[in-house]
């Protein structure tokens, strides 16, 4: 299970880099299964932590994505429309979701050792 | 095996019918209807013989899969057999060959069979009033919710929140979503219910409702159901009762005695009716009366001397579909309930869930249940241990096929990792219970023997395992000739 040490991560299995760029973790697109079809919001949508912001549908299910804080969409990843595939492949790198400018409050958010062991716990 | 669609067996030339020379003056189309709405281009229809139709389609019946045919213990759907009894009573020219445009007083029998279900069913949810037109489950749900929104805006409260339960059906939050609420998750506890201590904080003057399940989606009945119903009603909020689970309850306890508000039951799965497949479905809804006037038009009105159709209804919802519902499915499930009678209906249930919990007694040592409680209707399992050997609930339900077996729900309800959801139904006997479970134990067993020939699964059928993904990334939905425009394959994603 890939867990990089230099992110932070949702309890509900997102991740965020310090530009603010957001995906889900390895963990996440393994207990998703396949992910067939992404939904991404607007660039310019303001978020609350914890909002609901986007859409992943796998061949198992569909679950939201969570905003790790609050903030600005300031990107998507276009890529995603035509090879949703990218969150399975490269969750951290060619499969990130959006890309946010955070204007204030997080949630609480758990480095790599306290994400492990929420996942240990499941 | 290779099953060729009947485009492939065409023959240009080829014809199942020759029509006699026309034996009347030929009308020019183009004059009647105008040259743009003549079909200029080729149909591209397949060209057989009368024989090749009927043998194609015959044994593309002969792969189908069905109750009639075998064990379905799909959880969460209900499966159980469809008398044959309810086909001939719904195939009575009286119920069939009836039209919804004839004046009232050549409809009668159809209008007192509809308002005594709606009264039967009224008893059975304790509810005051039934419509019988949602089409099926989850536009039960909408119909239902749309009342909900209805009455609180009559009241002049504009709530904004629905509260849907972790372990809920999908189409609960879709329902609360299509009629224009906010959705928030109430979790589950460690017991597998409704965590009534985050319930009570959650609720507020936003809370327009709590839609529930109970027993819920894992099988457990909510034994906090009242003090459930409490918080949500104190808050402001009402209960709906997603009646899919109630093929556990009947004559044992109802939704209205429990609390709910508003109730929609799955004729199509609790009473027998024909699933899936174009089934087609119903989902009558009931209510108290407070919501009563808010009801889908039109009302059955008048008394068994003369029942009539009434429109006048200010404050109705209107009409959630053509006509009165799906009356031959109504004319079956009156059928199902005057044959069991309430004590049959009360035995139903028993045996619903007795066959649950002797199947999941047959199965908990060797496939974990996440929550060791005796069940209702139906059970959950966690494949954890099977993946972590080697194979995933998607692999033993696969493999399922290759014992002749319909594969159990997986991978819902949500909360419940590598989830097995099986419901038998009280239609199955010992014998097949058994057989199930045996041919769960021999796949378990393989998992450590030869892990590949679940991978693979299934080997006995006319094709093997699908690929779901690519289907789903890359949908063809329409069969082009060779030669024609399909050959770029781009067509699938369109």
């Amino acid at each position: 299970m890939n867990i990089p040490e230099g992110l932070k991560y949702t309890r509900d299995h997102e991740w965020m880099d310090s530009k603010g760029t957001v995906g889900v973790t390895d963990y996440a697109q393994e207990a998703l299964g396949d992910v067939v079809f992404v939904e991404l919001p607007a660039v310019g949508r303001i978020l609350k932590s914890g909002e609901a912001f986007g859409v992943v549908e796998s061949v198992k299910s569909v679950s939201d994505l969570y905003s790790p804080a609050d903030g600005v969409v300031t990107a998507v990843n276009d890529a995603l429309v035509g090879n949703p595939e990218l969150i399975n492949q490269d969750p951290y790198e060619q499969g990130w979701i959006i890309r946010m400018e955070t204007t204030g409050a997080t949630e609480e958010l758990l480095d790599s050792t306290a994400y492990q062991h929420q996942i240990e716990g499941e | 095996m290779d099953v060729p669609v009947i485009f492939e067996k065409s023959v240009p030339g080829r014809r199942g019918i020759r029509l006699p020379a026309a034996d009347v003056p030929e009308v020019p189309l183009e004059e009647v209807l105008g040259r743009d709405f003549v079909r200029t281009s080729k149909l591209n229809l397949p060209e057989v013989s009368e024989m090749d139709a009927v043998r194609h389609y015959t044994r593309l019946s002969t792969l189908n899969y069905g109750l009639d045919t075998g064990f379905y213990p799909l959880g969460s759907c209900t499966m159980k057999y469809n008398p044959k009894v309810n086909e001939a009573i719904a195939a009575l020219p009286g119920f069939a060959d009836i039209h919804p445009l004839q004046p009232d007083s050549t409809v009668q029998g159809m209008l007192q069979v509809m308002k005594e279900l709606e009264d039967a069913l009224a008893e059975i949810s304790g509810m005051d009033a039934v419509t019988l037109q949602p089409a099926a489950g989850a536009h039960g749900e909408l119909t239902g919710i749309l009342i909900i929104r209805a009455y609180l805006l009559a009241q002049g409260q504009h709530r904004t929140t629905v509260l849907v339960p972790d372990s809920a059906h999908g189409t609960n939050p879709a329902t609360a979503a299509m009629a224009g609420f906010q959705v928030k998750i109430v979790p589950s506890n460690n017991r597998g219910d409704v965590d009534v201590d985050k319930l009570r904080q959650m609720v507020n003057e936003e809370t327009a409702g709590l839609m529930l399940t109970n027993p819920n989606t894992l099988g457990l009945f909510e034994e906090d159901i009242l003090e459930i119903a409490d918080i949500v009603h104190k808050a402001g909020g009402l209960l709906y009762y997603d009646g899919a689970n109630a093929n556990a309850i009947m004559g044992k306890v109802r939704p209205g005695d429990m609390g709910f508000d508003v109730v929609h039951l799955n004729l199509h799965k609790t009473f027998s009716t024909p699933h899936g497949g174009g089934g087609p479905g119903s989902g009558p809804v009931g209510v108290k009366s407070r919501l009563e006037p808010f009801l889908p038009v039109p009302r059955i009105a008048g008394s068994p001397d003369h029942y009539q159709w009434n429109y006048d209804r200010p404050q109705s919802i209107g009409k959630v579909r053509s006509f009165y519902g799906n009356p031959g499915v109504l004319v079956r499930a009156y059928a199902y309930l005057k044959s069991h009678g309430s004590a049959g209906l009360k035995e139903v249930s028993e045996t619903a869930v007795l066959n649950a919990n002797y199947l999941l007694h047959l199965l908990k040592d060797i496939y974990e249940t996440p929550f060791d409680r005796p069940v209702k209707h139906e059970f959950v399992l966690s494949l954890k241990d099977q993946k972590k050997r080697g194979a995933k609930a998607l692999d033993v339900a696969k493999r399922l096929i290759d014992y002749g077996v319909y594969p159990p729900t997986v991978y819902f309800p949500l909360v419940v990792e590598e989830a097995m959801m099986v419901e038998p139904t009280e239609t199955e006997s010992k014998e097949t219970l058994d057989m199930f479970a045996q041919a769960m134990r021999e796949i378990n067993g393989e998992i450590d023997a030869a892990p590949d020939v679940l991978h693979e699964a299934p080997h006995h059928t006319v094709v093997g395992r699908l690929d779901e993904t690519l289907a789903a990334r890359h949908p063809v939905l329409t069969y082009f000739q060779e030669g024609s425009r399909a050959q770029t394959g781009q067509e699938g994603n369109i």
